[in-house]
């Protein structure tokens, strides 16, 4: 398996059981919230599955993903790889953003701040093309990157 | 009638009124002491050096090319040529063709056979494909290459070889025009014609040298202006071309500022209500958007970014806003600057709200360069499938594994089709390790050249070079294979206007040389490429059976070929695609009767965000444009990432003169063309030179934060703060051969240019750098080695001979229709 699969193959793996337990953390923190708390446990059992399946993928190719394998450090790695953690924190700092943006703007309508509203209503969109940027650029890198390890 | 086609390239007046027929003039060129009696055969073809697509007769006497000759009867050219047509063919017979394979050995480039060299590159493809598969191996072509030869590339690298890697030059040239057609009207295709200089009113060439660029158009242009109810030209460009000196108007703007004055006549165009509001009601989407977008870019605005007045901006506004019937030309001036799509698309824009589009007269040309660009475009052979299929669309995948006979998966489709600067990011970084160039010359026409020098000369990269001469990128190779050329083999090429020529071979290449299709044939079969049934993936051996199987490829597509034949070109000479059984003389303009291609099943692309590149998705373009109409794509102005300081207070672009073709390999060899202009120079104007002590002729130094040259200095009318360096100054011709001579000063314009592209169409910027301009040595009596028939003409006429071509450059021009030489 080229270096560069495994190694995505390794992370993600590490991040589909780390969701699953976030997800039950949130479960459980927030169990009053009814609809948080079930959905996020179905969801849950979602990433866990994935971690399983990619296990299993990734057993048949020679490779041994279980919980003790350790997360590899992001950014490590070849310039490539490197490039493609940057792109990969870019959008999920982007997404954050634009999750912030939408959070605003809700509270805006919520109480009638136009001023406010009028603010997310011009920024957020762009927010949304550097989310797609990003995407875009992680598109075309990765296979690259990813099979000339 | 004879004239010196270098003191005057365009040639006699024929002058014709608008809606009438541009009268013929054959024009011709034999070399010394062939009489037209001696001539044996004419072998039909049409210009290599540039994208006019000048139909020709090439004379053979003796099995050797003695002269050329214009086709009275040709749509395009009415039989006349320009300096490069009439001249640039004798550099096929240049002592230093080579003439037989060459492979490294210790360092040293050594001659081999055929058999040795393409066994050489078929073992590393093998070896890589075993080791790292094909995202290893890419491919750089050309815009020179004939239509067979592209498509059998495309085939052998997406099907056979499976990368997505594989670009022509054309990215540093066209690539602009075929993402502004694609974003405005879903799909690439040139919806003007040339014919439509007939019949315009207003001509408006936006940062296009048309005089310089494609000269015989111009000749047309010429005629009109002398003849009854001429058109008005509107020229934007910084330097003081022959269109400008012609124009009824002319804008000077501060390079990487078009986009502000296209938002500003835009806005101008939305406030008058000159809109065609049926048209744009029938045939648009993002009327809304394009009008809030501009709402503000008053020509006010414009003028304090564009350091053009005011009252200029209005007029030219008014130039394009009233006129019955507009056509506008767009060309390196847009295309190599950094919001490049973004300002190509507004030139689209302006001629939808004004229903401007699809008749005589009202047209849009988003002009190419090469000869055989479109043909780059249309096969697959740059960042796009063949036949312009969508790559993000499963179905024109599958149409396209159907007409290959292969599975969907063979062809990658994962991603865009990776353009010619990744791609040599990839090979700098060392995810490619083999690059294959065929008929192109980046280690002078890339930017930045240390770099590209650097790279290419990697002991990990494994470099295949296919061309006429050993070229500084040559040098550089592993493996150096020679082809044949215009002249000495059979292939198609299309013009920008999508006119299908035939070009004939005429004689024998010289040595060993070969056909650069024989040459992709010869490697597909020892990679021994198969479809799904265990067929050859690609079962044809001639030129006319390539053609033969790309019009299936192109069948139903918007560039439909089935209409044509190798027979049919011959009689009939240039046709226009698309053509069909059912119209069978080919196509005018496109757009005569609503957009074709932009439903979201049929569009070649969904498009792109102008100011990142981020792919639109395909759910999101359905739901822009669901009826498939045009779409008016808005953008903002941004200023350019490179801005003068007072370290580099000069703004610097580069580009080419009407005598030379790219870096020269060719028209470099020609004397009549190499002696008008034989040496690099660097153009100021009278202020600026003043200002520094500088005058005409004296040797100076341009440097920007990436390199430097020396050239002498042409003092012109050009823009104030602006320098112009040509592109086409290489080394081939120094001592050294493939770059300066060890820390010398640098001769290429590219020392100097920046590795930065158009987020769009990835189109590098060779117009926008900053630079520093110094005196190395007084003049001493010397000169610019500039034309100064052309936008290099020195600014006090006197202070300069003026550029002639003499007794070498006699050619004959004859009105009378069917007339020989
Ligand atoms: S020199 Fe002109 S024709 Fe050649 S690639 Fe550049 S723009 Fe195109």
């Amino acid at each position: 398996m080229k270096d560069g699969i495994a190694h995505t193959l390794r992370a993600l793996h590490h991040g589909e059981r780390q969701l699953a337990r976030d997800l039950l953390a949130v479960a459980e923190r927030h169990a009053e919230e009814h609809e948080v708390h079930h959905v996020a446990t179905d969801l849950a059992d979602w990433s866990r599955e994935h971690a399983d399946r990619l296990a299993e993928h990734a057993a048949g190719e020679g490779l041994r993903l279980d919980d003790d394998t350790p997360e590899p450090r992001s950014g490590e790695g070849p310039e490539g790889l490197l490039l493609l953690h940057d792109l990969r924190a870019l959008h999920l700092a982007a997404t954050e953003n634009s999750l912030h943006w939408e959070m605003l703007a809700q509270a805006a309508q919520a109480t009638r701040d136009a001023r406010l509203l009028e603010l997310a209503s011009a920024c957020h969109p762009q927010t949304l093309r550097q989310t797609r940027w990003t995407d875009t650029l992680i598109k075309q890198v990765s296979p690259q990157v990813l099979t000339s390890l | 009638m004879k004239a010196d086609r270098i003191a005057d390239p365009w040639g006699a007046r024929a002058p014709y009124r608008r809606h009438d027929a541009w009268p013929s003039r054959v024009d011709a060129y034999l070399a010394e002491g062939v009489e037209p009696g001696a001539v044996q055969k004419w072998v039909g073809a049409a210009s290599l050096l540039h994208s006019g697509g000048d139909a020709m007769d090439i004379a053979v006497v003796d099995g050797r090319m003695a002269g050329v000759r214009g086709r009275a009867v040709d749509r395009v050219s009415r039989g006349r040529l320009g300096p490069k047509d009439l001249f640039g063919w004798q550099a096929n017979a240049s002592p230093d063709r080579l003439t037989r394979p060459l492979v490294r050995r210790d360092g040293h480039l050594v001659e081999t056979d055929w058999d040795t060299a393409m066994e050489l590159v078929a073992a590393r493809t093998r070896e890589l494909l075993d080791e790292r598969g094909p995202g290893s191996i890419g491919f750089y072509t050309s815009g020179q290459l004939f239509l067979e030869e592209y498509y059998t590339l495309a085939v052998l690298a997406r099907a056979g070889i499976g990368t997505n890697h594989l670009d022509g030059n054309t990215r540093l040239c066209t690539a602009t025009a075929a993402e502004a057609l694609k974003a405005s009207f879903g799909c690439d295709g040139q919806p003007g014609s040339f014919d439509d200089l007939d019949h315009a009113d207003v001509i408006a060439l936006f940062g296009h040298n048309m005089a310089e660029t494609q000269t015989v158009q111009w000749t047309r242009v010429l005629d009109r202006l002398a003849g009854g109810d001429p058109p008005r030209l509107l020229c934007v460009d910084p330097r003081p071309t022959q269109v400008a000196r012609h124009a009824t108007l002319h804008l000077a703007p501060r390079v990487g500022t078009n986009m502000a004055l296209l938002n500003a006549l835009l806005h101008e165009t939305i406030r008058h209500d000159r809109v065609d509001h049926d048209f744009v009601e029938a045939h648009t989407v993002g009327f809304e958007e394009l009008a809030e977008r501009v709402a503000s870019c008053t020509p006010e605005w414009a003028a304090d970014i564009c350091d053009v007045p005011a009252a200029r901006i209005t007029e030219a506004a008014e130039l394009v806003g009233t006129t019955d019937a507009l056509l506008s030309t767009v060309l390196q001036g847009v295309y190599q600057a950094h919001q490049a799509t973004a300002a190509a698309v507004q030139v689209n824009n302006l001629h939808l709200i004004r229903g401007m589009l699809g008749r005589p007269g009202a047209g849009v040309l988003q002009m190419n360069g090469q000869p055989s660009a479109q043909n780059t475009r249309e096969c697959g052979a740059d960042g796009d499938l063949p036949g312009f299929r969508n790559w993000q669309n499963d179905s024109h995948v599958a149409d396209l594994a159907k007409v290959w006979n292969v599975e969907p998966s063979t062809i990658p489709h994962f991603a865009p089709p990776t353009h010619a600067m990744q791609m040599f990011r990839y090979a700098e970084q060392g995810s490619i390790a083999m690059l294959w160039i065929s008929g192109t010359n980046p280690a002078v026409s890339l930017p930045e050249l240390a770099r590209v020098r650097a790279l290419l000369a990697q002991e990990r990269l494994f470099t295949v070079v296919q061309d006429l001469f050993l070229t500084e990128t040559a040098r550089l190779a592993d493996v150096v294979l020679p082809a044949a050329t215009w002249g000495e083999k059979t292939g198609t090429i299309t013009n920008a206007d999508r006119t299908v020529h035939l070009c004939e071979k005429a004689v024998e290449p010289p040595g060993e040389a070969r056909a650069d299709l024989d040459i992709f044939l010869d490697f597909a079969r020892r990679m021994d490429f198969r479809d799904k049934d265990g067929g050859p993936l690609i079962g044809w051996q001639e030129p006319e059976e390539a053609f033969e199987a790309w019009k299936r490829c192109s069948a139903g597509r918007p560039c439909d070929y089935t209409g044509l034949s190798y027979d049919r070109l011959r009689d009939a000479g240039g046709i226009q695609w698309p053509c069909t059984e059912a119209n069978p003389r080919g196509t005018e303009r496109l757009y005569t009767d609503g957009i074709t291609w932009a439903h979201p099943d049929h569009c070649e692309s969904y498009g792109k965000d102008l100011e990142t590149g981020a792919a639109v998705d395909p759910v999101e373009y359905r739901s822009l444009n669901p009826d498939g109409k045009a779409v008016l794509r808005a953008a903002a102005y941004v200023e350019p990432h490179e801005m003068p300081d007072d370290r580099h207070p000069f703004q610097l672009s580069t580009g080419r003169t009407l005598y030379h073709f790219h870096t020269r390999t060719k028209t470099g060899r020609v004397a009549q063309l190499d002696e008008a202009a034989p040496e690099v120079w660097v153009e100021a104007c009278a202020a600026d030179a003043m200002r520094l002590g500088l005058g005409e002729g004296d040797l100076v130094r341009v440097a920007t934060p990436r390199g430097a040259l020396e050239a002498r200095l042409r003092v012109t009318d050009i823009r104030p703060g602006l320098l112009f360096v040509p592109f086409h100054y290489g080394y081939w011709d120094t001592k050294e051969g493939d770059g300066p001579d060890g820390g010398g000063p640098g001769r290429a314009a590219n020392e100097t240019t920046i590795t930065d592209w158009d987020p769009a169409s990835k189109q590098p910027l060779f117009k926008t750098a900053a630079a520093a301009l110094t005196l190395v040595a007084r003049a001493d009596g010397r000169y610019a080695p500039a034309p100064t028939t052309t936008a290099s003409a020195p600014s006090d006429p006197d202070s300069v001979p003026a550029t002639a071509g003499g007794q070498q450059a006699y050619a004959t021009q004859n009105s009378e229709p069917g007339g020989t030489p």
